[in-house]
């Protein structure tokens, strides 16, 4: 498929909770700057593998390498650090910050200041704190949410807390994005505005990952897409493959009809 | 055997006779030392079953459960001025459980699902309150109920071995109220719904249990065993208004090792804990005492925090 | 923001100057002792808010850490080393200048550490102890937490209370000040002691480490360190997601607290003369929970009024016998009605209570 270095490799991992295999086997690359999908029926795993990728849950086998690196059991925040970023299924922001502090949190990796210099309030702190909350406004502004800054990120609006997570993982400036269902719980216009700016920030450069239920949304913006099921990989291919694919036609048609449009 | 009556009451006149016989330990001390031990530890076991009853209904560890105790020997103690001594029991105990639901009830009852913290913060500030009142009504004075049958130098030749018929007694009404418990969450309409709400709190609801009442009754019933287990033992270990947080830290201990919520484990765990305390007189410094159970309890909640006998599975569900 | 915490550290201080001079036209200078074991009270209280407010973790056993730093600074300071002057350890220790001879009201030769060297070791001392204990205490989370600092107060409690060292059930008395600064000209020296005619000066002492214990404090919590800690407490989950160490800033910012608790035993501890068992006993631990919760977890100015102004009532013996059953009512009643502290009450009700809750109807429409 693809013969450059890849962004993110799954070698044949697994993963399972007592009895209960939650991925089988699964393997798959993701190119730099490209946008890759994950889909599949409710329980196929996908969130599972997400949380895999992102440090939340340790493989029961398999490796996972980000950047050529293998990233099986470090934290996740030292996965982060490396440049892997992810929002929530359900949104998960800091409660009693506001919109504009939750993001500038995201910046905490490309800060350095720590107890010492923070408690003294060294010069070099100012600076890197004007930067930070600059930063953050201009992510802000990207998101079309800089009028909620000073509002507390936990009281906006359902579509507006979204962005709020977006914003906050793109101000850790990551080199892949993990998005889990973007889309989930946005009207269509506002699902056509997230598929908008999915494109424009793998455009900048930023390679996407992501777990998506609508499937207009995932074949507009996929370059490719993986399918799983029971927590096996049936497929992986671009979009229009995709749609052709008998397999995937009949699992989507037995199990959740309306998904397929 | 001079020292036999008093060896586990009053460690502090009794070790310096004791270390030098400890090379030389006979099995009758041996055993001695066992029963000591076990009936402490199926006081700690009450104590910690007082967490669990708790513990299931609500998700709450509650701090006052040692203060249940201490109210327990108190009450029945003044009570004993008025009524014979099986009365004053009976009433001490009816007593602490309309306490306890009163605690509930003002306290606990119309909180809207509170934080962890918060009720970790309000229970503490119950038992220092009820230790407060406690101390102004019954001073810092020690005192006891008497022994059940005889007095403190009736003995009952058990083999070799002499042992204090008060220790049938708390072994007794407390392996009693264990084996009468469980029959009542298994046998009776009300603990079946008791155990309903600790399953699925939810699910209990819409079947039409009133979990609110069933938390009240959890309450009554942990401040009710608390305040049998604090008469019970208040011949030999005595009581004053401060007696219930040692008490309490060795029941979490106990609740902790035994695994939270398992009844079988805490009396296991109880009576391991009990004897180890015992025979640790002969290695351990007086004063660390109460140190031996908080180690162990460090120990555990570093190493093994699901308990010995609790299932790791069954504890990763429950919220910490 | 910035200017806002400046004014008001510079209100406090001319605050903190105000109450000086009115003790002495008022000729109520007693006041100050209690003013200035207050402060250092507030000193533990304030770092412990930052642990309980902004890292969420609760901490049942910072007296322990109060008594580390005193007990060591009292038993260091006191005992005499005379009869190990050969050892090369304490030879060493004597040309490095942590050594103080003198006298003994006897007349018997007196070989002691150095008050400051003292100070260092025992505040170090602490700060590496919360950070053995930490790494495994800060795993827990809730009523194991909880539990697990209760028992370490306790212990400490007990090995105070059971050492020889550190004077079993009477504590340490007849503990020497110690020179913070030397005499420069005319002015100073400054000591840190319960010398009836260094009342004032010791009052500016205690408050002068105070403020600037608030102030490095209040620049954390405005800082990346602080943000960090507030989005711990927010959703762990999601702090870890941005690369956010938690189980390290937990650690870090308990250390923190301990140092915050070891400099306040050490200084009180010199400040009064001596120290005993009760001072890290579990009922001293729980009353900083209450100074915490009542002034509103994460607020740390809420934290120092109340510190400050209920540790003072209490040391003036307001309460009298019920003196620990106040601070478990004040637990009670904040946590039922007040869990963002007494002072948050009135102004969150006022002007902010009705538009969150039509925020939150908006919400869930």
């Amino acid at each position: 498929m693809n013969t450059r270095p890849r962004m993110l490799e799954l070698k044949s991992v697994y993963k399972n909770f007592g009895g209960l295999q939650a991925v089988h086997d699964v393997s798959f690359g993701v190119a730099p700057g490209s946008i890759k999908a994950v889909i599949g029926p409710n329980g196929a795993g996908k969130t599972t593998l997400f949380n895999l990728i992102s440090g939340n849950l340790n493989v029961s086998s398999g490796s996972i390498l980000f950047q050529g690196r293998e990233i099986q059991g470090l934290k996740p925040h030292a996965i982060a650090a490396l440049g892997m970023a992810r929002t929530f299924q359900n949104i998960n922001l800091f409660h009693g910050m506001t919109a504009l502090e939750s993001v500038m949190v995201g910046r905490h990796v490309r800060s350095r200041a720590g107890f010492l210099a923070g408690m003294l309030r060294t010069p070099a702190t100012w600076k890197e704190e004007r930067e930070i909350r600059e930063k953050s406004m201009q992510l802000l502004r990207l998101l079309e949410i800089e009028e909620f800054a000073d509002v507390e990120a936990t009281s906006l609006a359902f579509g507006q807390q979204r962005a709020v997570e977006m914003a906050r993982a793109l101000a850790t400036e990551p080199k892949l994005l993990l998005l889990d269902e973007p889309a989930a719980g946005l009207n269509i216009y506002e699902t056509a505005e997230v598929g908008r700016l999915i494109t424009r920030i793998r455009d900048m450069g930023i390679t996407v990952l992501l777990v998506e239920h609508d499937m207009s949304l995932v074949m507009d913006i996929s370059d490719e897409i993986v399918v799983l099921s029971f927590g096996c990989k049936i497929a992986e291919d671009v979009p229009t493959a995709i749609q052709q694919n008998p397999e995937v036609i009949k699992i989507y048609l037995g199990e959740d009809e309306e998904a397929v449009v | 055997m001079l020292f036999l009556p008093v060896f586990f009451f009053d460690y502090s006149s009794s070790v310096s006779i004791l270390c030098p016989l400890f090379s030389i330990m006979t099995q009758a001390l041996f055993f001695q030392y066992l029963f000591a031990g076990i009936s402490y530890g199926v006081i700690y076991a009450i104590v910690a079953i007082g967490f669990n009853i708790i513990y299931n209904t609500t998700g709450i560890i509650n701090f006052a459960q040692g203060e249940f105790v201490m109210l327990g020997g108190m009450i029945s103690i003044s009570l004993l001025h008025f009524f014979p001594l099986p009365v004053a029991i009976v009433l001490a105990v009816v007593i602490t459980m309309l306490v306890g639901a009163m605690i509930e009830i003002v306290f606990i009852r119309w909180l809207d699902s509170p934080s962890v913290l918060r009720m970790i913060i309000i229970t503490i500030g119950l038992s220092i309150l009820i230790r407060e009142v406690a101390l102004h009504i019954w001073g810092e004075s020690i005192r006891s109920l008497p022994y059940f049958v005889g007095n403190e130098l009736t003995t009952v030749a058990f083999g070799p071995v002499r042992i204090s018929p008060q220790v049938f007694w708390v072994v007794g009404v407390c392996g009693i109220t264990v084996v009468g418990l469980s029959l009542f969450f298994k046998l009776t309409s009300v603990g079946r719904e008791m155990r309903a709400c600790s399953a699925n709190r939810t699910a209990a609801i819409l079947c039409g249990i009133n979990t609110r009442n069933m938390v009240t009754l959890s309450f009554m019933l942990s401040a009710g065993i608390g305040a049998l287990a604090g008469c019970v033992m208040s011949p030999i270990t005595y009581t004053q208004y401060d007696s219930g947080t040692s008490l309490a830290i060795k029941g979490f201990t106990v609740a902790i090792l035994g695994g939270l919520g398992n009844s079988m484990g805490a009396v296991a765990a109880g009576i391991l804990l009990g004897i180890i305390e015992a025979y640790s007189v002969a290695f351990v410094p007086l004063a660390f005492q109460d140190a031996i159970s908080i180690t162990i309890l460090l120990i555990i909640l570093f190493v093994k925090p699901h308990g010995i006998f609790g299932s790791s599975d069954a504890a990763r569900l429950k919220e910490f | 923001m910035r200017d806002s915490k400046l004014l008001k550290i510079a209100l406090l201080i001319v605050l903190v100057i105000g109450v000086q001079e009115l003790t002495t036209v008022t000729d109520t200078q007693y006041y100050l002792t209690q003013l200035t074991m207050s402060a250092y009270y507030a000193l533990l209280v304030i770092g412990l808010a930052v642990v309980m407010g902004y890292a969420g973790q609760i901490s049942l056993g910072h007296a322990g850490f109060f008594a580390i730093g005193g007990y060591l600074s009292a038993a260091l300071t006191t005992h005499n080393l005379v009869a190990l002057q050969a050892n090369p350890v304490i030879h060493g220790l004597g040309s490095l200048g942590m050594l103080v001879s003198g006298q003994d009201i006897y007349g018997e030769q007196l070989l002691v550490v150095a008050p400051w060297a003292a100070c260092i070791f025992a505040v170090l001392m602490a700060a590496i102890i919360a950070l053995v204990i930490g790494i495994p205490v800060l795993k827990l989370k809730g009523h194991y937490l909880a539990m697990a600092t209760l028992g370490f107060g306790i212990i400490i409690y007990r090995i105070g209370l059971a050492t020889e060292y550190f004077g079993e059930a009477d504590g340490i008395s007849e503990v020497p000040g110690f020179t913070l600064l030397p005499a420069i000209g005319s002015f100073g020296p400054i000591s840190v002691s319960g010398d009836f005619g260094l009342r004032v000066e010791n009052y500016y002492v205690a408050w002068g480490l105070l403020v600037i214990g608030l102030w490095l404090l209040l620049n954390l919590i405005d800082s990346r360190v602080g943000r960090a800690l507030r989005a711990i407490h927010g959703s762990e989950e999601a702090a870890e997601a941005v690369g956010i160490d938690t189980a390290g800033f937990k650690l870090k910012v308990f250390v923190l607290s301990a140092v915050y608790a070891a400099f306040a035993g050490v200084f009180l501890t010199h400040y009064n003369g001596g120290i005993g068992p009760s001072e890290a006993s579990v009922m001293k631990s729980v009353r900083y929970v209450a100074l915490v919760a009542v002034g509103g977890m994460a607020n740390v100015w809420g934290t120092l009024i109340m510190g400050v102004g209920l540790t003072f009532l209490s040391l003036r013996g307001v309460f009298g016998s019920y003196d620990d059953a106040v601070f478990g009512a004040i637990l009670i009643v904040v946590m039922l009605f007040a869990p963002d502290g007494i002072l948050s009450m009135n102004v969150k009700a006022l002007f902010a209570g009705r538009r969150t809750t039509d925020e939150h109807e908006a919400k869930n429409a």
